[in-house]
């Protein structure tokens, strides 16, 4: 039996489509838009007027702490979650304990979250063992093993001989090598970006240059490896122009910011609040701005939750021992949304979090011509509310959004042609 | 969250001392005239006043200190306070017990005023956002953000000799990067109207975008001290340095210490501070520590009047003021 969203507002970039349609999704596949085939038999038949339909979005980093840390959270726990932020593909860092730096690890975790729901989960494997940047890893098995990638996390590779076999080894077999450009020395034990507010508070700081030495550094080594890189959440002004000068001249890069990045600054840390406390650290309005610039030209591609839940003792800390992160997941969307109009349109902003992450990431997911996986997203784009910490789905409940009142907010979800979410409960 | 929001009970009296920056200047002349009140304490022959009589104050300090902890002391024990010195380094944090827990522990002890001092900065904020409304917090230094009572006691010292704040050139010496002292003191000066406060150090302890703060940099001693009337020199904490902040303790010296030599680019009868301890040699001779522009003891003994004064402000209510 088939199901029906009818007379919605279909945004499915990659096909360029953006109006009213009705959508036919059939054995958990996308059938047909506007003319129902024939051989199909109605069942559910979702009414749609006024709501936006649009590809299950897609998070291109999320770390769900397990294995290894689950008193912060679980698959199980994220992955509601994520369904009832409108996410249905989740893509997951190489950093849990232990690290997935083999394919027996990549296995599990996908074994894992097959039985706690549908959603599809990405690992990306380690790009050296145990994320230590001296020993590659068995890249090809991993890329067997379903690994869509391949990374050191946030642990920097400082060995440049080693960073550069890791390109060269990871092109041989086509892997996207996704890159935290960071120098080590220069990021120390730092906690916030360096600048008037590390002045004010006192607190250890990361300059600019952290983030830009890195940034050339792994450009000149994709220039001489032709490695495909992605750099995971830029957080400057200055890494944003590197990188749009390399894509003009051809390197086969791209990058995302997270939701976080292109609305907080580093003034919103005010007195030591620690839910402002990530990594890289929050810079200053011209960077967030730049930011914002360099979504709308495309230069970053995609924005993603960099979900990093937590327990709340890891933020009743000092602020540089507090643990940088932010729970994201439920605010991907409505952050996202919240530059629309003024900065993107609706359909570019749902391609940063559908179509184009599934490219980054090289998976069949993300749109919906048919044949296509029947991932939907449902949102009511005008509905207004205010985020409540009390009201968060994921066992980390650390967010410095607490209060901010939205526009738009998730209706329906389903994966594979059945609803899983309806109207703020699961299915 | 503004700094008044968090240091201010609901009628408007200062509850926390966390911070000096974003204080009004009634505010700082009211701890000050405060400590005024408190000088003669000291001289008598019964050093005590019974302002806190039955309140329980606990010194708190994860880092190590001497000093501040002993004037702290004597400062809660002269308002007859009973007072418990902890050095939790020694105990509780080293078993894996977080600031929060010990302060929780402590605050069951129905305790009334702590002092914190740690080497995080914004731990006093921490503790200060989680004991009861009736638990009143002092910083008594917080990593490298702020030093409140020991920029009051700077400003107090100043004050005794200078008055005028509105004529004072002022020139802060030395590792500014990682100096709590010189922010809250920068706070404190601009607040009470000082005519100029500049920053005198090589750029590798200099914070990013120091002006901001409200002072003028200066790299050159000569030309930062002329027409300077007021010296305060830093600690330089050489374990701090890492072989990469200074080149040599010698070269420091030469360019930074404060020498009879350097001491006359200032105006005469300029005053010499130093929020001790002093490292004679490396950031000052000790021909100028020990000379007569130098009211660096004199600084010690207003530390105790001046912690009297936040104290009995923040435990004895408005009352405290004269009763003595």
């Amino acid at each position: 039996m088939g199901s029906l969203i009818r007379d919605g507002h279909l945004i499915d970039p990659a096909h360029g489509i953006d109006g009213q349609h009705d959508l036919y999704l059939n054995d958990g596949f996308v059938a047909a838009l506007d003319h129902q085939p024939v051989d199909f038999v109605t069942g559910r038949v979702i009414e749609a007027q006024g709501l936006v339909v649009c590809p299950g979005l897609i998070d291109l980093r999320a770390r769900l702490r397990e294995p290894g840390l689950e008193h912060k959270a679980t698959i199980e726990s994220e992955v509601k979650a994520a369904i009832a932020a409108g996410i249905t593909t989740l893509c997951i860092p190489p950093d849990t304990n232990p690290v997935i730096d083999t394919p027996a690890m990549a296995q599990m975790i996908q074994q894992r979250a097959w039985r706690t729901g549908n959603t599809f989960i990405h690992p990306i494997g380690a790009l050296t063992k145990n994320l230590e940047g001296n020993v590659l890893t068995d890249m090809a098995a991993l890329d067997e093993a379903g690994c869509v990638g391949v990374s050191n996390a946030l642990n920097p590779v400082k060995d440049t001989v080693v960073m550069r076999r890791a390109m060269q080894y990871a092109s041989t077999f086509d892997l996207t090598v996704f890159l935290h450009p960071q120098d080590p020395w220069l990021q120390g034990n730092g906690c916030v970006h360096e600048g008037q507010i590390s002045t004010r508070l006192g607190l250890p700081a990361i300059p600019e240059a952290a983030e830009t030495v890195g940034v050339a550094r792994e450009l000149a080594l994709i220039e001489t490896t032709g490695a495909r890189c992605h750099f995971c959440q830029l957080s400057s002004a200055r890494a944003v122009e590197m990188v749009a000068e390399a894509q003009h001249r051809g390197l086969p890069v791209s990058a995302d910011v997270s939701a976080h990045h292109l609305h907080l600054t580093e003034h919103d840390i005010g007195f030591f609040n620690t839910q402002c406390h990530v990594i890289p650290p929050l810079r200053t309005e011209r960077d967030r701005d730049q930011l914002r610039q360099a979504v709308k030209d495309g230069v970053i591609a995609v924005i993603c939750s960099d979900h990093q839940p937590h327990e709340p003792d890891a933020k009743l800390a000092p602020f540089s021992k507090s643990e940088p992160g932010i729970s994201g997941l439920e605010t991907l969307l409505p952050l996202t949304l919240k530059l629309v109009d003024k900065h993107l349109s609706l359909s570019e902003a749902v391609a940063t979090l559908t179509h184009k992450p599934a490219r980054t990431l090289g998976i069949d997911a993300g749109h919906l011509g048919p044949g296509a996986t029947a991932d939907v997203c449902i949102f009511d784009p005008e509905q207004e509310w205010i985020f409540r910490r009390e009201h968060m789905v994921s066992k980390g409940r650390n967010t410095p959004f607490q209060g901010w009142p939205f526009k738009g907010k998730v209706t329906h979800v389903l994966i594979g042609g059945e609803v899983v979410y309806e109207n703020g409960s699961e299915k | 969250m503004t700094t008044a929001e968090i240091q201010f009970d609901t009628d408007g009296n200062l509850h926390h001392f966390l911070t000096i920056e974003g204080l009004g200047r009634d505010t700082l002349i009211r701890i000050l005239d405060t400590a005024e009140s408190f000088i003669d304490v000291g001289r008598r022959e019964i050093k005590k006043v019974p302002l806190l009589r039955g309140k329980t104050v606990v010194n708190l300090f994860f880092e190590s200190s001497t000093r501040t902890r002993t004037t702290f002391e004597i400062a809660a024990k002269r308002l007859s306070a009973d007072v418990i010195n902890l050095n939790p380094q020694r105990l509780s944090t080293s078993k894996g017990e977080s600031v929060l827990d010990t302060v929780n522990n402590l605050e069951a002890m129905h305790t009334d005023l702590f002092v914190v001092r740690d080497s995080h900065s914004g731990a006093a904020f921490l503790v200060a956002q989680h004991v009861p409304p009736h638990v009143s917090i002092i910083n008594g230094g917080d990593g490298r953000h702020e030093h409140p009572t020991q920029a009051m006691l700077d400003v107090f010292t100043i004050r005794q000799h200078r008055p005028d704040f509105e004529n004072l050139r002022v020139a802060i010496v030395g590792d500014i990067l990682h100096s709590r002292v010189a922010r809250s003191q920068i706070h404190a000066l601009n607040i009470l109207g000082a005519a100029e406060l500049r920053v005198i150090a090589p750029n590798t302890l200099l914070p990013t975008e120091v002006e901001r703060l409200g002072v003028h940099v200066y790299n050159d001693m000569k030309l930062g001290l002329k027409d300077v009337d007021i010296i305060i020199m830093l600690r330089l904490q050489l374990e701090r340095m890492q072989g990469t902040l200074i080149a040599s303790e010698q070269e420091y010296f030469n360019l930074y210490g404060l020498t009879q030599e350097k001491l006359a680019y200032a105006n005469p009868n300029a005053l010499v501070m130093h929020p001790g301890p002093i490292n004679r040699g490396l950031e000052i001779a000790s021909d100028v520590a020990d000379g007569p522009n130098s009211v660096i003891l004199a600084q010690v003994t207003n530390g105790i009047a001046v912690r009297m004064s936040v104290m009995a402000m923040l435990l004895g209510g408005q009352s405290a003021r004269r009763q003595d």
